[in-house]
């Protein structure tokens, strides 16, 4: 079955980092997806910018004009920062590759894919 | 179509503009079908769904899962994590216990249809989630583990404290704690914590004759008639509370308390300087205000009230909780504060007789509607 992680977390913290903490955390995050396509569950997966580069298009219920608005689709604390789609045996495995996700803070929502008859 | 006949009975909840998800739900399931890799899933659902559907069937459905095994994995995908607590009490009542909806609602104080779209939505989830049917991996045991005992021990405390006037729907839900305790334990031998709260439970069960009095009020602990006590539950407890030698850990504790109460013959030869010293072994593993307050109260009886209400009023956090003030009312009054007591006291009972209308589940936390009257700081064990 197949899972999207989808990361959310806090904003910023790392301006002031050194460029060794920089790519201390890269690091972090390259050897956790090189693990997942090691392991066969890496099916697709990326980092986003900033919430503050959102623009959200909202769709009125009766067909009116859709309306653009600068920044993210929910103002929070917490925004998405990225995502991850896993092939896992079952919700167990993919909670256990949630659980190992490197944030720091924050949340991951584990979702099943929802599958569609191709023929 | 053939997923549209599998699940209607129980009412799929009519969600507004589901119909291309339910067309998609319908390929998906054919597909799911087809496809091998998911086989055990369909099985999962088909097991689920053979345990939980018309009356009439539940019969069949309890004798195939009296396979130890079978009994086991279901356990483990009813009580999952990525289930809220209420969803995996009422399914794995459903499912294990074999207690129609209507009884399972009627515990709870909830209506059948509340109920049962409750039952059909965690269905959903253990489906399209892909919960797993199986004991989970040795690593994955002790938390999921914990999930199961916490479940079974809610179902047994809404049996012992009942939200439900119907004497004999709480007595069930303690009998079928029991019986799925014992199951565990006769699947997963020497687990320390499964074998703690079989025996918890046994040793707090062994004294439902003498809990109440005939107008069903709550006896104290202290008042409790001892003669009624249910002496084969507490040998069998008692056996069970001696191989838990070294063993710390939430259960063990609480049935190490339960046995210091049941093994002695009359109330005043309680060692509460041991039930003092166990709660506060307890509140560094299970930080709980009311926890807290237990302890308190056994300091108490061990120490006196002066010991004790220095205690009671370090604890934070139970202001809306009536045992909280009826114990220091309690307190205040053996140390002849009486103004202070009076002024508890009615803080307590303002709480007590309005009760605090929250979710059931919160065992700790539920004020209580049993009238109780001054002392009641001794039925913190009742």
């Amino acid at each position: 079955m197949k899972y999207m992680l989808t990361i959310f977390g806090p904003e910023g913290g790392m301006e002031d980092a050194t460029p060794e903490q920089m790519k201390a955390e890269m690091d972090r995050w390259a050897a956790y997806s090189q693990e997942t396509v090691d392991k066969g569950a890496f099916v697709a997966g990326e980092g986003l910018q900033p919430s503050a580069t959102a623009t959200t298009v909202r769709i009125p219920e009766n067909g009116g004009d859709r309306t653009l608005t600068d920044g993210p689709f929910a103002e929070s604390k917490e925004q998405v920062g990225g995502f991850y789609v896993l092939d896992c045996k079952d919700l167990d495995e993919a909670l256990d590759w949630a659980k190992r996700i490197p944030s720091r803070a924050g949340a991951v929502e584990v979702r099943p894919v929802m599958v569609f008859d191709e023929s | 179509m053939v997923a549209l006949e599998r699940w209607p009975a129980d009412g799929v909840p009519d969600n507004p503009g589901a119909w291309i998800t339910r067309v998609a739900r319908n390929k998906a399931i054919d597909r799911l079908r087809r496809d091998q890799t998911l086989r055990v899933k369909v099985e999962v659902l088909e097991g689920l769904e053979a345990l939980a559907p018309g009356a009439e069937e539940v019969e069949a459905g309890a004798e195939a899962t009296d396979v130890p095994d079978d009994r086991l994995r279901l356990i483990f995908t009813c009580c999952h994590p990525a289930l809220r607590p209420q969803a995996r009490v009422a399914l794995t009542l459903r499912t294990l216990g074999g207690l129609t909806t209507a009884e399972i609602a009627s515990a709870f104080l909830t209506s059948e249809a509340t109920m049962a779209q409750r039952l059909v939505r965690a269905k959903a989830k253990i489906r399209d989630a892909g919960i797993p049917y199986e004991v989970p991996s040795a690593e994955q045991l002790p938390e999921r583990l914990t999930s199961v005992l916490a479940t079974l021990y809610l179902v047994f405390n809404e049996g012992y404290f009942a939200s439900s006037s119907d004497a004999l729907i709480r007595s069930e839900l303690a009998d079928e704690a029991i019986r799925l305790a014992r199951v565990l334990n006769e699947t997963l031998p020497g687990d320390p914590e499964a074998r703690a709260l079989l025996a918890l439970m046994l040793l707090q069960h062994s004294r439902r004759l003498a809990r109440l009095d005939e107008s069903g009020e709550m006896v104290l602990l202290s008042d409790q008639d001892r003669s009624r006590w249910d002496r084969g539950q507490i040998t069998e407890g008692l056996a069970l509370v001696d191989l838990l030698a070294g063993v710390v850990g939430p259960y063990s504790i609480q049935a190490r308390i339960a046995a210091e109460h049941a093994r002695v013959e009359a109330a005043e030869q309680t060692d509460w300087r041991r039930i003092g010293l166990l709660y506060g072994q307890l509140t560094r593993i299970q930080p709980s205000p009311v926890i807290e307050l237990n302890r308190a109260i056994a300091v108490a009886m061990d120490e006196g009230p002066e010991a004790g209400l220095e205690l009671i009023d370090a604890i934070e956090g139970l202001d809306r909780y009536a045992p909280f003030h009826v114990s220091r009312a309690d307190l205040l009054g053996r140390l002849g504060r009486n103004g202070e007591a009076v002024a508890a006291y009615r803080r307590g009972l303002e709480l007590s007789t309005n009760p605090v209308q929250g979710p059931s589940w919160s065992a700790g936390s539920r004020s209580s509607r049993n009238k109780r009257r001054s002392g009641a700081s001794r039925s913190s064990l009742g």
